[in-house]
């Protein structure tokens, strides 16, 4: 994400993205007093819904482990100048790596199932991204509607072998059978009841730290190796990447595979941690949420994680809101989500102009380099 | 004879499906031919949807849903032009943004508005765009193949089909003989020469997103008030993703647009009518696959496969003044 | 409007008739770089006006605000002798003004008259606009000579031809004052003599003609009267018979220049790089490059002039390993090298200096020194492992950021805030220090202002009196004549000639055009 010279770094990652947050709040508000209710309370509601108790906590962490996952996933496509929209394939498609390890390997040691797991959900992932990088790479095609494309692909795929080939016999659901309990990543109030302090239930599990821990790996990659530098360069002026005797086609491809194979680890919260089986459907749209993680968290892991954590806020506040008022249902919060994409993407420029005015006026003018 | 009769249903079948492809895939011809890439049909069709639904049922005149429909849907179409046009927004943002506000909006709606589950009521025949029998139909239905062309697959689709159908010759007319199109052309080729040509680049975008979202009005407005007697959440279910699939696939070209989404429309209707069905030789298809099948094929175009796709130029990409 | 053109004829101006066009106290910022300072220029009707002066003086933004590119922040305009707003191009062509842009505006997949046509269609249905236009600009082509297919397809135009199309453009639009914006850059001679013959005709008609250029030549070959500006100000201006190049080139500057580098004769010692049969065909089917073979050697500077286009820039890159030839063989320090790529040609010895900096050889986005490590960042001193150690790399952008005077001497300062010469010097920082053996240059001080060209030339003569070798590719004649040992001449992907640097002017000028000298005689 390119910073523009004239804010200062506070103003560029935390004001203006607070500002359009704001915003989309403001609509939101809006629409709720257009049908009968109170915004203040609502806002009330889902904020205590999300952080009031550790239960709420523990499912705001949850939903934002997801969001992590998939943020990161644009996030690094992005600094090489890519579009991936295709986190939700990638994710559903891991999915099916993770359920093939626990479905048909649980009989090998619990650390072993994890880990085959985890190489699972983001191989595949980066598998289904694979085909979209390539064809960018080699044949010059739009990775935004390759990825669309594939999203679609991956749907009709993943239904096929539910409702075909990975249902139990006998069974009406196109959903696999339940792990068994050695196939599946422990709960976090599981892991500290057996360490001493006792929490609330909640989906919370251990892959949270591996988002955490991805989260560093990512930071590490983009600015601090060689790597992450080439990507760099291919996503600001691709002309300089060739000039620089970088390959471009590679790059793409492996960027595209490692953004595939971050989406992937969803699959690893979502399935093994909290399903603890393969359904339909499961990624919900938090591919598409990923974006917005991204954006709004301008591309670092330090924003990503605390757009997260927002949008994680969201969704638990925004089930209890559903829950505690007929009148309002989970789809506020899906328009909530989407007015958040709207103000952080489509129109993140709209209050910086305004807000360059205000500190053009505030400090004197800068003797330039030239 | 028999297999003529077999088929006929099937390409009616095709046509009526075709039909939301189509206005979509058209609204984004318009859209996407001057510069503004538009991922947010499948919103707009959506939003339309409801709103025809809303406001048939509430007024009971299926034209007044009509006009509620291609209001709701331009005004969604200019929301996507203040983001990209004016605030140089991220286009595909933008549009990914369209579809989650539609979906919750529409939803949340249904269920405050009307209260069943997200539907808007049943729709009497009269709220409705029924089909109409062309002049002759009945007489001619008896002729050798012409015939049942002309009464099974021309005639009795509703008004809307009609109009979908004459909107490819007019759009090829607009586009490419009138200033209008070449003007909007320019603005997707090549922005700077149409700005010190003296053409305003972002008027002649946001007419083109208008027209955009005109269209996707009457694609939602086919959905929930001709095909159906209603709006169902969720109804354009992927249809937006598929015309601007066929979009890709016809290249931005109104004719190509309209064999494209006949084509996928056929995909579909096929897969309808065979679902469980063996076919010899091969055993039962699997429903997922054809309905994947419009998905890989363009693809598989986009690879080159099947010929090259070249986008407009300036597609993309918000226009700013720099010299 | 319609297309209905008047015949050319000499048309008498009144003497006392006010000035076509007439500039007060124009001021523009962008933000904080004053731009154009409180300008005011008079020019008369049926003149041709040159304004000239370095990269960044303000021209381009003076002619921009004349055209409805940009409001002036204060001042006035007064087009014969009516003060006017131009708030957009549409109201400067109103006003009867017309542009032809150096980077040309043109659809590429439309027709030439569509593309003449476009913003003045005359009506909403195409077919009866475009006839109409079409006898009009039949018209206009024989009256000035603008020779141009009307159906054919931009795209497949030469850039010569392109240019007439712009001209037509501004007339059919019944320009009655013409600006060109550094109109010969992409000409060979002969089409810039055929350009100002046709600029000549415009005037005499009376026709108002504004020129911004920085050629010296082409202002004292076609212009009546000139304005010299420098850093925002209009300095002076002269009319064009009573001045001469060096007093505009001081006044451009300020101060007395030396217009040539001096070096010292060298002997040139064992070949380095060698080209036999070298040909390339572009992607497009077009070949660019022709049986090129050539020899450089240690301890000189063979220059290569030409008009842009005629394959320079394929050779370039060719050399520098971003480009595979379609034919041929390459040789370095006697071993063939063309499979080798990028990287293992820098290592090897090979440095670049792009002909675009702000398009390939910086990323304008990142530091200073995420800047100088560009194509040298596997480079284990700047990280083992795969990582890139921070630090190191900050610590050797300051190390070369003094060594080359780049100023402001900030490593974490983006790229885009340098001006043009500092970050051309920043380049140069980069490719020099390597100590390559082979330095391939494409237009080293484009749009850098005369200062840094001073040190940017002593750095290459120092680097040739060091015993490397360099191939020097650039448009500006003076420059390959200040610098060369030997000068190989370009046209159409030909190496037309060779000679040296003490050749007459005319001598290059033919083979620039395609006559080899021997043909020439």
């Amino acid at each position: 994400m390119n910073r523009r010279a004239d804010l200062p770094w506070w103003a560029d990652y935390l004001l203006i993205p607070l500002l359009n947050l704001a915003a989309a709040f403001v609509l939101s508000a809006i629409l709720l007093i257009a049908i009968g209710e109170d915004p203040l309370a609502a806002a009330r509601i889902i904020v205590e819904g999300a952080f009031g108790q550790a239960e709420g906590l523990g499912y705001t962490l949850f939903y934002a482990t997801n969001f992590i996952f998939t943020g990161l996933a644009f996030a690094l496509a992005f600094h090489a100048g890519l579009f991936n929209i295709g986190a939700e394939g990638q994710a559903y498609v891991a999915g099916l790596g993770v359920a093939l390890v626990c479905l048909y390997l649980d009989f090998l040691p619990r650390p072993l199932i994890f880990i085959l797991a985890a190489i699972a959900a983001g191989a595949f992932g980066a598998a289904w991204a694979f085909v979209p990088g390539y064809l960018q790479a080699k044949r010059g095609s739009h990775v935004v509607i390759t990825t669309i494309m594939f999203n679609f692909i991956a749907s009709a795929l993943i239904v096929y072998l539910l409702v075909n080939r990975l249902s139990p016999p006998g069974s009406m659901q196109p959903e696999t059978r339940t792990f068994s309990p050695r196939a599946r990543l422990p709960f976090l109030h599981d892991v500290l009841a057996a360490l001493g302090p006792s929490i609330s239930q909640s989906p919370l599990n251990v892959s949270f730290f591996w988002a955490l821990i991805c989260c560093v790996l990512f930071y590490i990659l983009i600015w601090h190796t060689k790597l992450g530098y080439e990507l760099r360069t291919l996503g600001a002026n691709p002309m300089a990447a060739v000039y620089g005797a970088m390959s471009p086609p590679r790059l793409v491809m492996i960027a595209m595979m490692l953004s595939g194979c971050l989406a992937g680890f969803m699959a690893l919260n979502e399935i093994m941690g909290s399903q603890h089986r393969m359904i339909l459907d499961y990624t919900s749209g938090y591919g598409f949420v990923g974006i917005a993680v991204a954006l709004m968290g301008r591309a670092h892991p330090i924003g990503i994680i605390l757009a997260a954590v927002l949008f994680g806020a969201l969704y638990q506040g925004g089930a209890e809101l559903a829950f505690e008022s007929p009148n309002i249902t989970r789809d506020m919060i899906v328009l909530l989500q989407g007015l958040v994409i709207m103000m952080a993407g489509g129109l993140e420029h709209l209050f910086r102009p305004n807000i360059e005015r205000l500190f053009a006026m505030r400090r004197p003018s800068i003797a330039g380099a030239r | 004879m028999e297999m003529f009769d077999a088929l006929v249903p099937v390409l009616d079948s095709a046509v009526r499906l075709a039909v939301p492809l189509l206005f979509a895939c058209l609204a984004g011809l318009y859209a996407e031919r001057a510069g503004v890439f538009d991922i947010g049909l499948e919103g707009k069709m959506l939003i339309a949807a409801f709103a025809a639904g809303a406001m048939a049922a509430v007024s009971g005149s299926s034209w007044l849903g009509l006009l509620a429909a291609v209001l709701a849907s331009a005004s969604f179409a200019l929301l996507h032009g203040f983001a990209t046009i004016t605030h140089r927004g991220n286009q595909i943002v933008s549009g990914v943004a369209i579809n989650i506000i539609a979906a919750g909006l529409t939803a949340q709606l249904g269920v405050t508005w009307f209260q069943r589950g997200g539907q808007t009521p049943q729709l009497p025949p009269q709220s409705r765009f029924l089909e109409i029998d062309l002049p002759g139909a009945a007489l001619l239905r008896d002729v050798p193949v012409l015939g049942g062309i002309y009464s099974g697959i021309v005639s009795g689709h509703s008004l809307l089909v009609y109009i979908a159908f004459l909107m490819v010759p007019f759009t090829w007319w607009i586009i490419y003989r009138t200033r209008f199109g070449l003007r909007l052309r320019a603005v997707g080729e090549n922005p700077a020469a149409a700005d010190t040509a003296g053409i305003s680049v972002a008027y002649q975008r946001y007419m083109a997103v208008l027209c955009g979202g005109v269209l996707c009005g009457f694609a939602g407005s086919y959905l929930s008030i001709a095909q159906s007697s209603g709006f169902v959440r969720d109804m354009t279910a992927g249809k937006g993703f598929i015309a601007l699939a066929a979009l890709v696939f016809a290249k931005w070209r109104p004719f190509p647009a309209m064999a494209a989404c006949l084509l996928f429309g056929l995909l579909d209707a096929i897969n309808i009518r065979l679902q469980g069905t063996p076919i010899p030789g091969i055993g039962i298809l699997p429903v997922q696959l054809m309905q994947a099948v419009p998905y890989v094929l363009t693809v598989a175009l986009l690879a080159g496969f099947i010929g090259r796709a070249v986008p407009p130029k300036a597609g993309g990409i918000p226009y700013v003044k720099e010299l | 409007m319609d297309g209905r053109i008047a015949s050319p004829g000499r048309r008498r101006i009144q003497p006392d008739a006010p000035a076509a066009i007439e500039l007060r106290n124009i001021d523009k910022h962008f933000g904080s770089v004053h731009a154009n300072r409180l300008v005011s220029l008079q020019i008369k009707q049926g003149t041709i006006h040159g304004i000239i002066g370095e990269n960044g003086a303000g021209k381009s933004t003076l002619m921009s605000i004349l055209y409805g590119f940009y409001r002036a922040d204060a001042g006035e305009i007064l087009i014969n002798g009516s003060a006017v707003t131009i708030r957009s191009p549409a109201e400067a062509i109103a006003l009867g003004i017309g542009m032809v842009h150096q980077h040309f505006m043109l659809v590429e997949n439309f027709t030439v008259l569509e593309n003449i046509v476009l913003g003045a269609e005359g009506g909403p249905i195409l077919n009866r606009g475009l006839a109409e236009a079409r006898t009009a600009v039949d018209t206009l082509k024989r009256d000035y000579g603008l020779d141009v297919p009307a159906g054919a397809l931009i795209s497949g135009l030469p850039v010569g031809l392109q240019q007439r199309v712009e001209i037509l453009k501004a007339l059919y639009r019944q320009a009655e004052i013409l600006i060109l914006d550094e109109p010969t850059g992409v000409l060979t001679p002969k089409e810039a003599d055929h350009l100002f013959a046709v600029l000549r005709k415009l005037r005499d008609e009376g026709k108002t003609i504004i020129l911004i250029t920085h050629k010296l030549r082409e202002v004292m070959a076609v212009t009546d009267s000139v304005s010299v500006m420098r850093k925002g100000e209009l300095v002076k201006t002269l009319d064009t018979r009573s001045t001469t190049p060096a007093e505009l080139a001081a006044l451009m500057v300020g101060r007395s220049v030396n217009l040539s580098a001096t070096k010292s004769h060298r002997k040139p010692g064992r070949c380095v790089l060698e080209l036999r049969e070298v040909s390339f065909t572009d992607a497009a089917g077009v070949e660019r490059l022709k049986n090129v073979s050539f020899a450089l050697h240690e301890g000189e500077i063979l220059g290569v002039a030409g008009v842009a286009g005629n394959g320079q820039s394929e050779l370039l890159e060719i050399l520098s390993g971003m480009l595979r030839p379609t034919a041929g063989h390459i040789f370095l320090h006697g071993q063939s090298c063309l499979d080798l790529t990028a990287r293992s040609l820098r290592r090897r010895g090979v440095a670049h200096v792009p002909e675009d900096r702000q398009h390939m050889g910086l990323v304008m986005s990142f530091e200073a020194c995420e800047n100088i490590i560009l194509g040298y960042h596997d480079s284990s001193k700047y990280g083992a492992y795969g990582l890139l150690n921070r630090h190191a790399v900050i610590d050797d952008a300051k190390k070369k950021m003094h060594a080359y005077d780049v100023r402001p001497h900030l490593p974490l300062l983006r790229a885009s805030l340098f001006s043009g010469g500092n970050q051309q010097k920043l380049v140069l920082a980069r490719e020099i220090d390597q100590h390559p053996d082979v330095l391939i240059v494409g237009q080293p001080t484009r749009g850098v202002d005369i200062g840094a060209i001073e040190f940017i030339h002593q750095r290459l003569i120092e680097l040739r009196d060091r015993g490397k070798a360099i191939l020097l590719v650039s448009v500006e004649l003076d420059e390959i004549r200040a610098l060369s040992d030997r000068i190989l001449t370009m046209c159409n992907g030909l190496v037309v000639g060779e000679c040296t640097p003490a050749a007459a002017e005319s001598a290059i000028s033919l083979m620039m055009a395609g006559i080899s000298p021997d043909k020439a005689a």
